[in-house]
């Protein structure tokens, strides 16, 4: 997910090229490419497209999928719609606040992990639903969401020097 | 050249005009909140209510996004259109206390009680000054920002921006932020110092009762709906 960053003008021609100037979908592309919405690339897409700031700032604070804070390396996302609600989606963010210590909006101080909740996935059958890092994960219990985290922080912790230590190293704060 | 009723009285208006300026044309006054001439319509602080439609099928509308047509039937001060603009400046007073235009709405109304949680906020989201820098000062430095109870006017980051060139043309338009007169209560939430002075003095804004009842239709007022059915 967190791939090392094109550069602003790369990702800027490919955003205007792609999509000519909808709002949403560059959005979408800048948020794939830096995990957030920086504001400098904001403003230079706004000065590259002549779309005032005022609305791209309306679009990108209007939606729950646009983030304009570094996010966590592993997104987890638990609905919190009704059916989830029902179904317990209350334990299931009890269960992994606790494991990672965090509240839900919140970002790990290792910026690994950050925790949201969503309104509706729109996949009520498999309530409770969690999404990680774009996978869902249905039918869930406070056990198997534990279990599920718990094995992808255990990945990360083995993963994660050898992927750091090379050339992203330095450059990774404020990129994902 | 299109013939409507308004207010029972047959008029004819130029075509493409709003309810709302069709009625102000003719000296019928509509209270508005966030409409001003030169800005486009926005429909946000639903004041300008009318019923349209024949008694017993009529619905509430906003006059200043309705464009009149042919036949139209529209009633800018029935009970049902009053009882829903008294509840709106009611809302108004509980979010925005300490505006003058609110206070001296809700005296013009005869609105003496506020029966939600007190607030003082100092925005009321009209968005006339949003399509103020926009429209008329092609300036594009305020817009809305989030969503829901979190919606307000901003700059982009809430930063100072660049766009803006001071000319307070936001300041000028807002309905929310001219402070009210220090009357005798100024310290309650609802003023209504006006409604003690006589009532040639008062700017009325809308028609008596009697006038009021002249417009409903044969046989009282429609029965009242409810969503629990009869």
């Amino acid at each position: 997910m967190c791939k090392r960053p094109l550069e602003v003008e790369d990702v800027l021609t490919r955003v205007i090229v792609a999509n000519g100037a909808s709002v949403v979908t560059a959005l979408q592309e800048i948020q794939n490419n830096y995990g957030y919405l920086p504001e400098e690339v904001l403003r230079a897409f706004s000065r590259k497209t002549g779309i005032p700031m005022v609305d791209i700032f309306n679009t990108a604070t209007f939606y729950n999928a646009f983030s304009l804070e570094p996010r966590g390396r592993h997104q987890i996302t638990v609905c919190v719609g009704t059916t989830c609600h029902i179904r317990g989606a209350g334990m299931l963010i009890e269960a992994v606040s606790r494991l990672l210590e965090i509240q839900p909006g919140e970002v790990t101080p290792d910026r690994e992990f950050s925790l949201e909740t969503v309104n509706c996935l729109g996949c009520c059958a498999f309530a409770p639903v969690m999404v990680l890092d774009g996978k869902y994960y249905g039918n869930l219990t406070a056990g198997k969401a534990r279990e599920i985290v718990g094995r992808i922080r255990e990945e990360a912790a083995e993963g994660a020097p050898e992927a750091d230590e090379g050339e992203s190293g330095g450059s990774r704060e404020g990129v994902c | 050249m299109v013939e409507m009723t308004l207010n029972g009285l047959m008029v004819k208006v130029e075509e493409g005009t709003t309810i709302l300026e069709a009625a102000a044309f003719y000296g019928v006054n509509i209270p508005t909140l966030c409409y001003l001439e030169g800005l486009s319509p926005y429909g946000a602080c639903r004041l300008c209510v009318v019923e349209i439609g024949e008694p017993g099928s009529a619905k509430v509308a906003t006059s200043c996004t309705h464009r009149v047509e042919d036949g139209l039937v529209v009633r800018t001060h029935s009970a049902r259109v009053m009882k829903a603009r008294r509840m709106l400046i009611e809302l108004y007073l509980a979010s925005c206390p300490s505006s003058k235009i609110i206070q001296d709405m809700a005296s013009n109304h005869h609105v003496t009680r506020v029966r939600f949680k007190q607030r003082h906020e100092d925005c009321i989201l009209c968005g006339l000054c949003v399509r103020m820098c926009a429209e008329q000062m092609q300036g594009k430095a305020i817009g809305f920002a989030w969503r829901g109870s979190e919606r307000k006017v901003t700059t982009p980051f809430d930063k100072k921006s660049d766009a803006c060139r001071l000319c307070g043309g936001c300041m000028y338009v807002c309905p929310a932020c001219r402070s009210r007169c220090q009357g005798p209560q100024a310290e309650q939430a609802v003023c209504n110092a006006c409604l003690n002075l006589p009532q040639t003095d008062r700017n009325y804004l809308f028609f008596d009762n009697a006038v009021c009842e002249a417009m409903e239709p044969p046989g009282g007022a429609p029965k009242k709906m409810t969503n629990r059915g009869a």
